[in-house]
């Protein structure tokens, strides 16, 4: 007598392969490959938010940030920086008379001396700005109204600018160039600066007009048509100056061919549209003295001579001259400093909090509660 | 041989073009036609073999792809979004830009569809291409030829172990017999073989199969996608008409198995065969969570309309307060202001482009990707993998993996599901001596043992072998082993004559033919009835004609079965005769072998018995028994052997043993195995001839032979002895009680439904743990409908409001049989049944139909709002697989029909549990968290400019350049959350098993609710707060630069954003390290490019060498540090 072990999946005749694998005797095993990645059993590390490792991290976070805050908080106290607005809204103001008159197309200029007086010395390189208010410059229309490719010395967009110029696209049946609001809409006024000595005399501080604008702006992005020909006039000959414009592009300054036409630097930094309605931009640079010794800016009363030029009056706006020396964190901003000082403080506080809550608790509920 | 007229098949031809609509098609042979074109081929109407399963075409790829793509309305939305941007006044960006996005996706898309298409097209290809044999009137011979060139009326040869390449109607085998066997795994993964027969009279048996000289017309069904049902005639020219069913047809994608060669005439080809037409491809169901994601992208565009509102009501109001227009509101190209209410409201439309990226874009091709992925990684799981089927988990329905996480009730099957639809035999009583077995091997009892041997030394005969006998030949399993193989190939000395004539027989079917003598009639009459009521699963040798020639081949065959004894092997129909057949032979009674009219039994002592099989009473439903007459060899006597269940046996017994009746009852209370009793019967000589003449009028008989025949069969199985009983059990599969246990945990409830007795269900419910034996078990079953319908209705009312008190509920148990179910389901019951079942633990529902089984699904589906598995087997199942919200098929041993209908099949009850309580939880979790995370994402990001809005006028202007707005979306921060939708894990998958009350979260849909959505929603609010306004008073009144300002605010929102995600994952490999890193490295490294690169390339706005000088600059450094520490601080 045998014993016969019965097994029915033996019996019915299973042919492995042949179901659904397609050809006869690919025997090949649906067995999936037992791997790390395919069982999902990948070496994995699984950080757990436990007391232990969230209150160190609270307090690295406050010991970091608070010292960051303070630096910065120190260097933008560092940077002296004052700011003066000479739109002339007011009756008193010098410039009150020069503001009334808004329209681009007076021809006569209208100048204003506007007086100031600084109580601390402005020592290295000082930087001077012109600051506008309510000024959207960055408008959806105007951002786009501009022509890179001419901007950048191309030849066929010289005549034929982009569409998206209109309608300052063509005056006269002439291209403009540059075409644009952006362009047309340009800061015209003409800033001077005075330094009224003590003993009477009036000493114009010189101020440099180059070297504001971005190096690859200026070097890359912005040229001017038909190479390094001289001669500006001639290449802009069949083109027109923007309508609001008082002369062509290429008298923006005459004296010195590297900054003129649309290389020119004042122009450049105007192109780069401001990303808020209240915006500043470098105008000049007053270099350090040679010797070091005396302040760049030493306190004083000084003047500030406005050629004014540029309404703002239509969408109440405001003109501003800024001097601002700098650091490396750019101009005077306490924000961020205040900013890291007070999360640093609130993570330190956060730690502290959570510390007492740990050690009194702790022992009853091992995974603190902390949210999330 | 008359040539048919080929004008007159054109002529049908033609009529057959007029008629486009008839019932039936025609096929006459090619062969005459062969040299004809095309247009004059009288098959030419129907499709060829080559197949097309690839939708486009190179030519129509993309205007199709299109058009199937934009069906879905996001988008539809983008493009309408990108074609508002051609409109001047309204446009945002340079219009061409704008189309981008969409683009990308689309082109995503494509590329995605276009793969699989051609994957398609390969297999197609493939599939075309592979060589088949067709007749040649040229040649005269079966020549090699492609798939693709088979055309229906061709005549196809068929090797051994070949794939049939159409549906062909057999009209030849090499076998004698005239049938060919083929394998259906293919089809339906069926694998036992399926016998298919010739068509009569076409060929001659041991002569090569001649298709020229067929000059008949094949006249059948049009093609359907029924594989079980096909009809029709064979015509020949003088209008004789020959019938074939479904026993003559060779399927498509089937192999012929044991026959050497077969060949025929194409029917049907290429797509319009059945196992084309049945092939359905994958389903499309819309998962739980992608309904709810819906409506929230609707609040998204409802958010998405209100900022837009304030946009534009804003630019409105803005343009109200200038007295006259400054010089930077530029005009329009002829000079003239937009009046201020019409450019708010061109703003509006302006914002709606500007802020489009609210509704998430790439979110429906990132849930494509991640359930992709998903899939992958459920196919690849080891422990879903079946050694002994060499199968993985399908998942055959692509989108719902989520739904897997969060099922609520559980309907099962019971046979196949639960047990392992194998029968084992467990226990045996005769003379009233009850004998034991192991559970899983038959090892012979040694009382029983001695009883049988005392019986073959005595007297050769008694109860016991007559027992055993009964076990081993009362059936209808066939032996199939080496020796099987070899003798089909001996009995191949039929002559032809015989053969025709046996084919002429067969046409005129169930025409008494007088001109056989009474052996080979009596196998005639056998072979009738077995195909007749489609139960053969044999070779049967048919064709003998006298009694020499019948004895000489078998006693060889003796020998060689007597040689290779040890090989035997069986192929049952049904799993328990497999059991019962097995459990002779450990007992030493070895069927050897089976003819249609010998069984050769090996006794224990080695002897050989030779039965002489005088009629087989086939097992049915009603009558729930078989009979097999046989003559003793020795003693001459006609004995009739009967099985059958306990109820069919006991109620016909003539003499009844009294102890034994009392034992049988004992058989039945054998924990819920199936009994089957075993009887004797003497018949008298003169009795069967009697018998046997009214047997054959009523096999003869046309109408109402089914009536007849089970009259005949009642009459002659009555007054038995009874023999003794056997128990049988069907084996629960292995952890199915664990399983049962940890959904329950899980919060799953459990129903089983079955068509099985109550009895039986009951005991499989206490084995599985379904049922404990402190439940409180009702049991509802009525016969009486009125009395039915008071009864549950008090019931009802009773116990819900008896056990809705604490101190009962957890351990109720129902259950309930067919017939009071769809009494409880009626309209006035419904809803107190299923407040009854809602307080029930678990729920048995027995005697149920298939139909019955989907109506409960639905009920509690629609219900109760839940959502619902079914898993289930068998053919019975699949309504309710396909009822239910996602249905799962067992690929077990009763075919593939479950499988094909359902969404994922697995291969045992117990990997439910992984894929429920693993797979679905983390399906589940990561999709949920995914979803949720890009709704954070894009309303984070669109935030940041709707707040720089306030700062420039409403004038929809964007202080990130249009392109890096693009990427960030499609490169920067895609790839992120797509890793973790695919590979999180948030708990391990051993947490998962060892807690299934984990999957509760699922269940009440706790990863994505409508407020982790709104507080997805604020967080990201508060989180593009925090971006935009620290850089912006950072930098108030500074000389900054619109893209100046806007790159430490991509950088910023790039770095909370990818740090969001960092918080939320919860295991990182090394896959998330590269992921994460690399994502923003490729950040820094475009925009670095970009920058440097774009001079003037995008106008009229370029970003030269921001990025670099802002890198430059400390400042943006100490921006985004502190930015990021702020933004996630809550977190």
């Amino acid at each position: 007598m045998m014993a016969s072990s019965y097994n029915a999946k033996d019996e019915d005749g299973h042919l492995p392969g042949s179901v659904g694998s397609g050809g006869p005797g690919a025997v090949k095993s649906k067995k999936p490959d037992n791997t790390a990645f395919k069982q999902q059993r990948l070496p994995a590390w699984q950080p757990i938010l436990t007391a232990g490792t969230v209150l160190p991290a609270f307090f690295m976070i406050g010991l970091i940030f608070i010292p960051i805050g303070i630096g910065l908080l120190v260097t933008s106290n560092n940077i002296k920086e004052f700011e003066i607005d000479y739109t002339g809204v007011d009756m008193s103001s010098p410039c009150f008379s020069c503001s009334q008159n808004y329209s681009w197309n007076s021809t006569s200029a209208c100048t204003c001396s506007v007086p100031f007086t600084l109580d601390q010395p402005f020592e290295s390189n000082v930087f001077m700005y012109y600051g506008l208010s309510n000024f959207y410059q960055n408008h959806r229309r105007y951002v786009k109204s501009r022509d890179d490719s001419q901007l950048n010395g191309d030849k066929s967009s010289l005549l034929n600018p982009s569409k998206e110029c209109e309608p300052y696209r063509t005056s006269d049946k002439k291209s403009i160039a540059p075409c644009g609001a952006i362009a047309n809409s340009l800061f015209n006024d003409t800033l001077e600066l005075f330094y009224n000595h003590p003993n009477g005399s009036k000493i114009t501080i010189h101020l440099e007009k180059t070297g504001i604008a971005w190096w690859t702006d200026k070097h890359v992005k912005f040229r001017n048509p038909g190479g390094n020909n001289n001669n500006l006039s001639s290449v802009f000959r069949d083109t027109s100056k923007p309508v609001n414009w008082h002369k062509p592009v290429y008298e923006l300054d005459p004296s010195d061919p590297d900054n003129n036409g649309f290389v020119n630097e004042d122009f450049i930094v105007w192109m780069r549209t401001a990303a808020l309605p209240t915006f500043r931009k470098l105008y000049r640079i007053i270099q350090k003295k040679k010797d070091n010794m005396t302040p760049t800016l030493p306190p004083g009363n000084y003047s500030l001579e406005v050629t004014y030029n540029y309404p703002v009056r239509s969408f109440d706006g405001r003109k501003r001259m800024i001097l601002s020396t700098i650091s490396w964190m750019g101009g005077k901003n306490p924000f961020l400093g205040i900013a890291y000082i007070t999360v640093g403080s609130v993570c330190f506080f956060l730690g502290v909090v959570l510390l007492i809550i740990h050690h009194k608790y702790g022992n009853r509920n091992n995974s603190a509660d902390i949210p999330n | 041989m008359t040539w048919t007229n080929p004008l007159t098949l054109l002529r049908h031809g033609w009529t057959r073009h007029w008629n486009p609509d008839r019932p039936v098609r025609t096929v006459v042979s090619n062969l005459p036609f062969e040299d004809l074109k095309k247009r004059e081929q009288p098959n030419r109407r129907y499709e060829g073999n080559a197949i097309r399963t690839n939708k486009y075409r190179l030519w129509s790829f993309i205007p199709m792809n299109l058009f199937e793509q934009f069906h879905r309305m996001a988008n539809i939305y983008f493009v309408g979004l990108a074609i508002l941007n051609f409109v001047p006044v309204v446009n945002a960006f340079q219009p061409e830009v704008a189309l981008i996005p969409i683009c990308i996706i689309l082109a995503l898309t494509a590329v995605k569809d276009g793969w699989e298409d051609f994957r398609r097209y390969q297999t197609d290809q493939q599939l075309n291409n592979t060589p088949c044999f067709i007749f040649s009137r040229k040649q005269m011979c079966f020549v090699e030829r492609r798939w693709k060139d088979v055309r229906v009326g061709d005549f196809v040869r068929v090797l051994s172990n070949e794939i049939i390449p159409a549906d062909i109607l057999l009209l030849h085998t090499s076998d004698p017999n005239g049938v060919c066997h083929m394998e259906t795994a293919n089809l339906d993964g069926e694998t036992s073989l399926k016998q298919r027969k010739v068509v009569p009279g076409f060929s001659s048996l041991g002569e090569p199969f001649q298709p020229q000289t067929f000059d008949s017309t094949v006249v059948c069904e049009n093609p359907n996608n029924n594989l079980n049902l096909f009809k029709g005639y064979v015509e020949r020219p003088d209008k004789r008409r020959t019938g074939f069913g479904i026993d003559s047809l060779l399927l498509r994608g089937c192999m012929v198995r044991n026959t050497d060669d077969a060949a025929g005439i194409v029917v049907y080809a290429g797509h319009e065969t059945k196992s084309m037409l049945n092939n359905s491809g994958p389903r499309y169901k819309r998962s739980k969570i992608e309904r709810k994601m819906n409506t929230d992208v609707l609040f998204c565009v409802v958010l998405l309309f209100f900022m837009c509102l304030i946009g534009a009501l804003g630019h409105a109001i803005w343009l109200e307060t200038f007295s006259s227009m400054p010089s930077y509101i530029v005009p329009d190209s002829n000079g003239n202001y937009t009046p201020s209410v019409l450019a708010g409201f061109y703003m509006f439309f302006t914002m709606i482009i500007l802020l489009q990226v609210m509704i998430p874009v790439s979110l429906y091709v990132s849930i494509e990707l991640v359930k992709m992925g998903q899939i992958f990684f459920i196919t690849q799981d080891v422990e879903l993998y079946d050694e002994e089927l060499d199968r993985r988990v399908q998942c055959r329905a692509l989108n719902i993996t989520e739904d897997l996480g969060q099922i609520q009730y559980v309907f099962s099957d019971k046979t196949g599901t639960l047990t392992e639809n194998k029968m084992v035999f467990r226990r045996c009583s005769v003379m009233g001596t009850e004998y034991c077995h192991e559970e899983n091997v038959v090892v012979p009892d040694r009382k029983l043992i001695l009883e049988v041997d005392r019986q073959m030394a005595s007297i050769q005969t008694g109860p016991y072998l007559d027992f055993f006998l009964a076990l081993a030949i009362c059936n209808t399993v066939l032996v199939s082993s080496v020796t099987a193989q070899r003798q089909r190939v001996r009995v191949n000395v039929a002559d032809l004559a015989g053969a025709e004539r046996v084919g002429d027989v067969l046409r005129v079917k169930g025409r008494r033919s007088s001109s056989y003598s009474g052996g080979s009639f009596h196998n005639m009459r056998q072979w009738f009835r077995k195909c007749g009521l489609g139960k053969v699963f044999t070779s049967m040798k048919f064709f003998k004609r006298g009694g020499e020639t019948l004895a000489d081949p078998f006693s060889i065959d003796e020998d060689d079965g007597l040689s290779g004894s040890e090989e035997v092997c069986y192929e049952a129909h049904s799993p328990d005769e497999a059991a019962l057949i097995h459990a002779a032979k450990a007992y030493g009674f070895t069927m050897m072998e089976r003819t249609p009219h010998y069984v050769t039994v090996k006794l224990p002592d080695e002897a050989l018995l030779k039965f002489e099989v005088l009629d087989i009473l086939t097992f049915d439903s009603t009558r729930r028994r078989m009979s097999i007459i046989v003559r003793h060899p020795h003693t001459k006597e006609i004995i009739m052997y009967t099985k059958g269940a306990d109820s069919a046996i006991m109620e016909r017994l003539g003499n009844v043993f009294s102890d034994c009746c009392s034992k049988i009852k004992c058989v039945e209370q054998w924990c819920g195995w199936k009994a089957v009793c075993f009887s004797l019967k003497v018949i008298s000589e003169q009795e069967f001839r009697a018998w046997s003449a009214v047997r054959q009028e009523a096999l003869s008989a046309i109408e109402e032979k089914e009536e007849r025949l089970m009259e005949t069969a009642n009459f002659i199985e009555s007054s038995f002895t009874l023999l003794g009983a056997t128990g049988i059990e069907d084996r629960l599969q292995e952890s199915v009680p664990e399983t049962i246990q940890a959904l329950r945990r899980a919060g799953m409830q459990v129903w089983v439904l079955t068509g099985d007795k109550p009895e039986t269900a009951i005991n499989i419910a206490y084995s599985c743990k379904l049922l404990e034996h402190e439940d409180l078990v009702f049991t509802f079953s009525t016969n009486r409908k009125v009395l039915q319908c008071q009864l549950t209705n008090a019931s009802f009312r009773g116990y819900s409001s008896a056990f809705t008190g604490p101190l009962m509920e957890p351990s109720i148990g129902l259950v309930i049989d067919g017939p009071t179910l769809s009494m409880a389901m009626s309209d006035e019951l419904v809803e107190q049944f299923v407040e009854l079942c809602k307080h029930c633990r678990a729920v048995l529902c027995c005697r149920v139909t298939p139909l019955q089984k989907s109506a409960v699904v639905k009920l509690i589906r629609q219900k109760l709002r839940v959502m619902t598995l079914a898993v289930g087997d068998g053919a019975n199942d699949v309504n309710m697989i396909q009822a239910a919200d996602v249905g799962i098929g067992v690929s077990g041993q009763e075919g593939m029909q479950a499988v094909m209908a359902s969404d994922f099949a697995i291969t045992r009850f117990k990997h439910l549990q992984r894929l429920l309580l693993v797979h679905g939880h983390w399906c589940y979790s990561r999709l949920a968290n995914m979803v949720i995370y890009f709704f954070y994402k894009n309303v984070a990001y669109v935030n940041l400019l709707f707040w720089y809005q306030f700062f420039c006028g409403f004038s929809a202007t964007a202080m990130i350049d249009y392109w890096l707005m693009i990427f960030f979306n499609l490169f920067f921060t895609s790839a992120p959350p797509i890793m973790f939708g695919i590979m999180e894990k948030e708990v391990s998958d051993s947490t998962l098993l060892s807690l299934p009350e984990l999957y509760k979260r699922g269940q009440h849909s706790e990863g994505y609710r409508r407020s982790t959505f709104w507080i997805a929603i604020l967080d990201a609010f508060y989180q593009s707060l925090v971006c935009f306004f620290i850089p912006y008073w950072t930098y108030n009144g500074s000389d900054i630069g619109i893209f100046a300002f806007g790159t430490p605010m991509n950088t910023v929102s790039l770095f909370t954003i990818i740090l969001h995600l960092a918080i939320e994952i919860k295991s990182w490999t090394a896959v998330h390290w590269v992921i994460m890193i690399g994502s923003v490295l490729v950040y820094f490294i475009v925009t670095l490019a970009y920058s440097a690169i774009c001079i003037s390339c995008n106008p009229p706005s370029d970003p030269y060498w921001i990025m670099h000088k802002q890198m430059a600059d400390p400042m943006f450094y100490l921006v985004c540090i502190l930015t990021t520490v702020v933004a996630l601080l809550p977190r």
